[in-house]
C-alpha cells in the first residue's frame, strides 16, 4: 500500500517526525543564496494538482516542491473545468488519473473529498490533501509545527492560541490535531458564532472568547483568515468589530511583545493583523511560506520512498 | 387464484385478534374461509407454521420518482420493491417532475400503477408546483383521488401560505403532511449539527430547524380551527414532544418516523458515507431514545420509509453534493422487527398498528380486516427468520442504503392483495 496524506488524522507519529525532520534538511537548502540542485527523487513521476477551490500560495508551493524534486506536473483549476459541464467529481478524478498519474494533490470546498477519492481511485495513485472544506489541511499544520519547532526546538508545554473563524477552518482542525500531539496546549479564541458550542469537547482544547485573556499565557498566536463574504451570513457584524475584538493590532502587539505571530494567509491587513505584528519582529508569516515549500518537498519524498 | 394458508398466527390489531393455528382460504382475492383443517383439491397449499398473518402493511411516504426521474425508480420497480418488502400499499410523494400539483399527473400515476399488487395512493402538492407561494388546485387534486397533500422535499416556507393551505384543506378534510425544515437555518448544510459536524467541519443541519416548523404548523393548524396535520419523518426529541403536547390538547395531529431514524445516529456519517446522508439527517442517541418512547406511548403513529431512490453517482460524491435520502421499502420490516419488536420495545400488535392500521386511518383509506368475506390484503411475517440484507436481492432500481450487509431477525415473507400473491413463500 502506497502512502497517502489524507489528514493529520491517520498519520503515524513516526511519519510526522520524519516529515518534520526532512523539512529541516530542505529548508537549509532553500535558505541558501547559492544555486541549489535538489535530488530528482520524483523523476519519471507525474503529479496532478487538482484545485477545485481557488488557491495561490498552496498551489504554488506544491508546484515548486514537485518541480524541484523532478516530477512532471499537471495543474488544473477545476472550477472552470469539466465539473461545470456536468461531469461528476469521481469521473473527473478518474479521467485525470487515467493519464498515468502517480499522485494527486487535491483541494476541494467539501470536507472529506480526499477520503472519498482514496476509496474510489486506483490504489497506485497517492493522494495528498491540500485542504478539504473545513475538514483538514495537513501540510499547513505540518509547516506551522515545523516553523515553531525551528524557534523553540520543541512544542512540549508551549501554549498556542488559534484565533478567528474556527468554525470554518481546516487549518484550525489540522493544527489542533497535530500541535496537541506534539505536546502543545491549545486555546481557541473567536466570537461565539465562529466556534461551535461543542468545540472544546470534540477537540479537547480550551475556548476563550476574550482574546487578550487567551493571549495572557500564550507563546504563539496563529491568527486565521476571516472570510469577509461570511458577513452576510451574520457570523459577525463587520471587519471593524472583528478587528477590535480579535485583531492583532499594533496596540495589542505591545501588550504581548514575546508572542510569536503566525497566519496561514492570505492576510487581511488591518483586520487579523496590523502592519507591525505582520512585518515586525516575532512575525513568522513569511517564514511559514518558505517552510511550506520545504514541508511539501519532505511530504513528497516520504510519499515516494519505500522505506 | 385459489390458495390456502395453513397454520397461521393471525394478528389483527383492528379487531384485537391474535390467534394461532388457523387456516385461511383465499379465492379470487377474497378471504372465503378461516378455520382449522381447511382443505380443497384445487387450491395451492402453503404451510405458514410459525408465521404471522397481518393486515397488509402500508407505507405512507415513498418516492416512486415517476414521472420525471425514471433513472432512479419507476412505479413498476418501486411497487415491486414494496411487495417484496411486505407492503400492499404505498403513498407516493409529489416531488416528481412535473410535481403532482395537477390532476393529469394523478391520472398518469393511476394509469401506470393499474394492476399492481401494491395499491398506489397519491399525495398531491400543497402549493402550486411545490414553489410555496400559491395554493395548488387542492380541490381538483382531491377530486382526482389524492389522499394527502404535501410539498415534501421542502416545507412551505411562508407562514401565511401555510395558514391558507390549512384553511383550504379543511374544506376537503384532507391531511396536510409537512417536511419540517426551516430552510434559512439549513441552507448549505448536509449532516446533523452535533459532534460529528464539528469534528469533520461539515456544515450542520440543526435539530431546531425541524422543531420550529413543527411548532409553527401545530400553532397555525390550531389557530385555523384544527386542520389535520401530519408531521413527516420526524427525527428529533423536541419534535416528539411537540407532537405529544399537541395530541394532549386534542388536536388532530399525527406523525411518522423512519426506520433509519430509530436505528442510526450521525456517527454513521463519520466516514463521509453518502448513503448515511438524509433529510432530516441522522441525529443523536438521545433523539433515538425519545423516538422509541414516542413509539411506545403512541405519540408516533406510523412507521414510514421515506423510500428515496438515487443513482449511485448521486451518492458517491462529496458530502455537500450527495443527494439526500435512502431506499427503505425492502429493509423496513426487517429493521422494525429486529430493533423494535424483537427487543420488546413495542409489541407486535403495536408494530402492526403503526405499519398498517394507522397510516390507513390517517389517509382515510378504510380499514382492512382479516375476516371471512373481506378482501384478502395481508402481509406475512416470519419473526424468527435470520437474514442479511444484501444488495443482490434489491428490487428497487436504486441501491442507496446504509443497511446493505446488516444482519436482521424477522422478515416480511409474503403479501397478498388485488388477487395476487408475492414474496418468497409464494415463489
Amino acid at each position: 500500500m502506497h502512502r497517502n496524506l489524507l489528514g493529520i488524522r491517520g498519520l503515524a507519529r513516526e511519519d510526522i517526525q520524519r516529515i518534520l525532520s526532512r523539512s529541516s534538511h530542505y529548508i537549509k537548502q532553500l535558505d541558501s543564496s547559492d544555486a541549489v540542485t535538489f535530488p530528482e527523487l520524483l523523476k519519471g513521476r507525474t503529479v496532478a494538482n487538482l484545485f477545485f477551490e481557488n488557491s495561490t500560495r498552496t498551489r504554488s508551493s506544491f508546484e515548486l516542491a514537485e518541480r524541484r524534486l523532478g516530477a512532471t506536473i499537471l495543474s488544473l483549476s477545476m472550477q472552470t473545468s469539466s465539473l461545470t459541464k456536468g461531469e461528476t467529481l469521481l469521473d473527473t478524478a478518474k479521467v485525470i488519473t487515467s493519464m498515468k498519474i502517480d499522485a494527486i494533490v487535491v483541494r476541494h470546498q467539501s470536507s472529506g473529498v480526499p477520503i472519498l477519492l482514496r476509496k474510489h481511485l486506483d490504489a497506485n495513485i497517492r493522494i495528498i490533501n491540500a485542504g478539504d472544506g473545513a475538514g483538514e489541511h495537513p501540510t499547513q499544520a505540518l509547516l506551522d509545527a515545523a516553523t515553531l519547532i525551528e524557534q523553540w526546538g520543541s512544542l512540549e508545554g508551549k501554549h498556542i492560541v488559534i484565533s478567528g473563524d474556527i468554525r470554518h477552518s481546516r487549518v484550525a482542525r489540522s493544527n489542533i490535531l497535530l500541535l496537541k500531539q506534539l505536546g502543545a496546549k491549545i486555546t481557541v479564541s473567536g466570537p461565539t458564532t465562529l466556534i461551535p458550542e461543542n468545540f472544546d469537547k470534540v477537540f479537547g482544547v480550551n475556548v476563550e472568547h476574550n482574546f487578550e485573556q487567551a493571549l495572557r499565557s500564550a507563546d504563539a498566536l496563529i491568527a486565521l483568515r476571516i472570510q469577509r463574504e461570511r458577513q452576510d451570513k451574520a457570523f459577525y457584524p463587520n471587519a471593524e468589530e472583528f478587528r477590535n475584538l480579535y485583531g492583532m493590532t499594533a496596540v495589542r502587539r505591545e501588550k504581548f511583545p514575546k508572542l510569536l505571530v503566525l497566519h496561514p494567509g492570505p492576510v487581511n491587513r488591518g483586520v487579523e493583523l496590523d502592519d507591525v505584528p505582520m512585518d515586525g519582529e516575532g512575525s513568522l508569516v513569511f517564514r511559514q511560506v518558505r517552510r511550506g515549500v520545504a514541508i511539501r518537498m519532505a511530504v513528497l519524498e516520504w510519499m515516494f520512498s519505500t522505506d | 387464484m385459489h390458495i390456502i394458508l395453513k397454520n397461521c398466527r393471525i394478528v389483527d390489531p383492528a379487531t384485537k385478534t391474535d390467534k394461532k393455528d388457523l387456516d385461511i382460504e383465499i379465492k379470487d382475492g377474497v378471504i372465503v374461509k378461516i378455520g382449522s383443517g381447511i382443505s380443497s383439491k384445487d387450491a395451492k397449499i402453503y404451510d405458514l407454521a410459525g408465521k404471522v398473518v397481518a393486515p397488509g402493511f402500508f407505507d405512507m411516504h415513498v418516492h416512486l420518482r415517476e414521472p420525471g426521474q425514471e433513472y432512479k425508480e419507476t412505479i413498476a420497480t418501486g411497487t415491486a420493491a414494496a411487495a417484496v418488502g411486505g407492503f400492499t400499499g404505498v403513498c407516493c410523494m409529489p416531488n416528481t417532475e412535473p410535481p403532482i400539483s395537477d390532476p393529469y399527473v394523478v391520472s398518469y400515476i393511476k394509469e401506470k400503477s393499474r394492476g399492481s399488487i401494491v395499491d398506489v395512493e397519491i399525495c398531491g402538492t400543497m402549493t402550486k408546483a411545490r414553489k410555496g407561494d400559491e395554493l395548488a388546485p387542492i380541490g381538483a387534486l382531491v377530486e382526482a383521488g389524492v389522499k394527502m397533500i404535501s410539498d415534501d422535499g421542502s416545507a412551505v416556507h411562508s407562514a401565511e401560505v401555510m395558514r391558507r393551505v390549512f384553511e383550504y384543506a379543511k374544506m376537503f378534510d384532507v391531511v396536510c403532511t409537512e417536511h419540517c425544515e426551516e430552510r434559512t437555518m439549513t441552507h448549505g448544510t448536509c449532516i446533523h449539527e452535533g459532534k460529528i459536524s464539528t469534528k469533520l467541519g461539515l456544515p450542520g443541519y440543526p435539530s431546531v430547524a425541524e422543531d420550529i416548523i413543527i411548532a409553527r404548523d401545530i400553532m397555525i393548524a390550531e389557530y385555523v380551527g384544527g386542520a389535520r396535520y401530519h408531521a413527516a419523518h420526524i427525527s428529533t426529541k423536541n419534535a416528539v414532544e411537540l407532537v405529544r403536547q399537541a395530541k394532549k390538547k386534542g388536536l388532530p395531529v399525527t406523525c411518522e418516523v423512519t426506520p433509519h431514524h430509530f436505528t442510526l445516529t450521525d456517527e454513521a456519517v463519520e466516514t463521509y458515507w453518502g448513503n448515511a446522508k438524509m433529510n432530516p439527517p441522522l441525529r443523536e442517541k438521545e433523539d433515538i431514545d425519545a423516538i422509541i418512547i414516542g413509539l411506545q406511548d403512541g405519540t408516533i403513529d406510523c412507521i414510514s420509509t421515506d423510500h428515496a431512490p438515487h443513482a449511485i453517482s448521486e451518492k458517491e460524491t462529496d458530502m455537500m453534493t450527495a443527494a439526500y435520502g435512502i431506499i427503505g421499502l425492502e429493509s423496513a420490516v426487517g429493521l422494525g422487527l429486529t430493533y423494535l419488536v424483537r427487543t420488546k420495545k413495542i409489541t407486535l400488535s403495536d408494530y402492526i398498528t403503526k405499519c398498517s392500521v394507522n397510516p390507513r386511518k390517517i389517509l382515510k383509506l378504510g380499514q382492512i380486516e382479516i375476516a371471512e368475506g373481506h378482501k384478502a390484503n395481508i402481509t406475512i411475517l416470519d419473526l424468527d427468520k435470520e437474514w442479511i440484507f444484501s444488495e443482490s436481492t434489491i428490487h428497487s432500481k436504486s441501491h442507496n442504503t446504509p443497511f446493505i450487509g446488516t444482519k436482521l431477525t424477522g422478515k416480511a415473507v409474503g403479501v397478498v392483495n388485488n388477487i395476487q400473491a408475492a414474496g418468497e413463500i409464494f415463489s
